[in-house]
This record gives C-alpha cells, structure tokens and sequence, in this order.
C-alpha cells in the first residue's frame, strides 16, 4: 500500500523559499496573532508571503485578517486566495468555521490532504500558524515537510516556559532548526526568558509588550498594523530577516 | 491527486528496480467522490516515460463509519451531504466529522473505517 499524498507534500512546497512554523507547546501564548502580523509585515515589506492556519481545532488566524468571502480556486489541485497581499489558507474555507472534532489519526490525514492539495507556488515565506503543544500537527511537520524552521512563541510565564522548553528539547533533540524564540505579552522587566534562551543556544528574537488595545483591533489589519503590538513584532520580523537572510 | 499517483509510482518503480510499470491497482475512497474518468484521464496525461504503457485499473472504496461512542457502523455515501459540504469532503474528507453525525446516537466522533484517500494497492512492471 503506498499513500500517493506522500510523495507531492514537498513538491507543492518546492518554490517556497522559507517555512516558518510559528509554535509553542503551550496555548493561549499569541502564536496566531504574531503569525498574521508577521505574515502581513513580511509581505508589506515586499516579500512574496503565504499563511497557513494549521491550527484545525482552533482556527482563528480568519478571525483577526477577516478573511470573509474570499475561498480557494480549484484548479490541479487548490490556488490559496490573495487576502491582504498574501496567499491564505485554512480549513475554515471548508468547515464553514463549525466545530472540527478530530483525534489524531483524523488530525493527520487531514494535514497531508491540505498540504497536498495546495498549490503555493512562488513565495519568499511560507508562515504556517501551529496549534498548541507537540502532538499530531508538530510531530507531522517535523516528519513531512523539508527545511521547516520553528519560530518558538512564549510568555514571560515560568509555568508557560515549563511547557514551551519540552516543545525546545524536542526539536533540538530530533535536529530541527530553530528560527528563534519571541517572548510575547511582557509586562514588566525580567530577563528570565533571554536567558533561557541563552542557555538552549536559541537566538532571542525580542520581546513583544502586552497591548491592551490590540483586541480592538482584530478583524481589522490596518489597525492592526498601527499597534503597539505590530510595531514590536517588525523589530522580531527584522530580527528574524537578519538571522535568515 | 493523478500528479501524487503518477510521483509515487515512479518512487516506488525505482526503489523496486523496475525499468517500466505495466499495470497499477489504485483504490479510491468513496470520500474523495473522484469520478474515474476523469482521474483516468488525468493520470493519462499526465503519463511520465516510466508509466508510458501502464494500465490503471481504478476501483471504488465504499465508505464505512463506525461510532466510537456507541460502535454502532454505517455506510456512507458523501454526495447525500448537500454540494457545499460534499465539495469540502472532496477536498478534505476528515471534515466529513463537521457533516456527519451517528445516526444512532448523533455523536460526531466516528472512525472512517474504509472509504478515505487515494492509494496504489499494487504495481506490475518490468525489471
């Protein structure tokens, strides 16, 4: 027996320059938010830009780009739609954003489907938005997807950074690159995660101060853009193109 | 999906030595509602040199569920779903667990037993 789907993930991803998984072991820590943003300031800065919501269960990069209206074109495959200057795609565009109650294998089969329907074509970076934790999604990226880079998301939380280190050692222990890590939601000074990054040998890609006004601001990306938040995650998306030029 | 086939079977030709592929059995989930003249069409041409004279023999996987709150099992046929959602099961059919619910129990949390994805059963060739 032979899984045809196998064999043409990594060509669908052939002209993809660079794939960033922006990760965490642990939930609620903005990893959806900073992947749209740094998706937006990437392709606002002229880079050809894709984003992927692999988040299943969960998806809500729609919700913060409002994506509403736009669906992929079917054509040897599917053509992700143009949403903001860059190429977009999500499973919302088929579950009409019901509940998605999958387990593992479930969760599995769906990821290789999306991957090997999607055409992405040309693109400087491909951002695919994880969800939490290091079950099914992380374990098949790691295992399918060539030249995948994590960039790690954490709050200044030791109980977060507990669980976001297990995500660390996993991909340090199975060889896989690491962009960097984003400290996100800072809201007073401490060095506890440069430090740690310091320690696992990950460059510390900047810290992210937690904007109370950024809620009023999803569902609209130009005020987005304007926040206090987006203006922290240019100098990390700097940091990162200095890093990975 | 005619371009993965094509990809695979030449990966798996190679691996097997073989210099020409005479003959594959692929076996299509009754989910994907791929129609078999067109995926034939498709995988005709899209013929890469290896599979030049190949012959597809296509066949149909009913799709079977089975509820894992209450075991009980049913067949299933996609295109009674409605287009909308019969087209997002053709794309990915893992979202059938957002359409589908047991029938006995109305649980959404069912296994598809038979009936999922596109798969090379066997291939002929010549070494």
């Amino acid at each position: 027996m032979v899984d045809p789907r196998l064999s043409i993930v990594n060509k669908r991803l052939a002209k993809v320059k660079k794939i960033i998984a922006v990760s965490s072991g642990k939930g609620g820590v903005g990893k959806s938010l900073i992947a749209s943003t740094l998706a937006l300031i990437l392709s606002k800065r002229g880079h050809r830009v894709g984003l992927l919501d692999l988040d299943f269960t969960g998806p809500s990069t729609h919700v913060i780009l409002n994506t509403e209206g736009y669906s992929p074109k079917e054509e040897e495959g599917v053509i992700p739609p143009e949403a903001h200057g860059m190429k977009y795609m999500s499973i919302v565009y088929y579950t009409r954003d019901q509940p998605t109650p999958m387990r593992g294998e479930d969760m599995s089969n769906a990821i290789i489907e999306l991957f090997a329907i999607t055409r992405w074509e040309a693109l400087d970076f491909l951002i695919i938005d994880m969800p939490p934790g290091i079950a099914d999604a992380t374990l098949d990226m790691i295992r399918l997807i060539e030249r995948i880079g994590f960039l790690i998301v954490t709050t200044p939380s030791k109980l977060a950074f507990e669980t976001v280190e297990k995500l660390i050692l996993l991909l340090k222990d199975l060889k896989i690159p690491i962009v960097g890590i984003v400290e996100n939601m800072k809201m007073k000074e401490s060095n506890f995660i440069r430090e740690e990054a310091e320690e696992q040998n990950i460059p510390y890609l900047g810290e992210i101060s937690f904007d109370p006004w950024v809620e009023d601001s999803i569902g609209d990306v130009d005020k987005l853009l304007q926040t206090e938040f987006a203006q922290n995650v240019r100098k990390t998306t700097s940091n990162i193109l200095q890093l990975n030029p | 999906m005619a371009e993965a086939v094509n990809s695979a079977a030449v990966e798996v030709g190679e691996k097997e030595g073989l210099k020409e592929i005479t003959e594959l059995n692929i076996r299509i989930g009754r989910l994907q509602q791929i129609d078999l003249k067109i995926f034939e069409f498709a995988l005709s041409h899209l013929r890469v040199p290896m599979l030049k004279n190949a012959k597809f023999n296509l066949k149909i996987v009913e799709a079977e569920l089975k509820c894992r709150a209450c075991e009980h099992g049913w067949s299933f046929n996609p295109e009674d779903l409605g287009q909308d959602a019969s087209e997002s099961v053709h794309f990915i059919p893992e979202v059938a667990h957002v359409y589908v619910k047991c029938p006995k129990c109305g649980s959404p949390d069912f296994e598809i037993i038979t009936g999922r994805g596109v798969w090379i059963e066997s291939i002929k060739g010549v070494r």
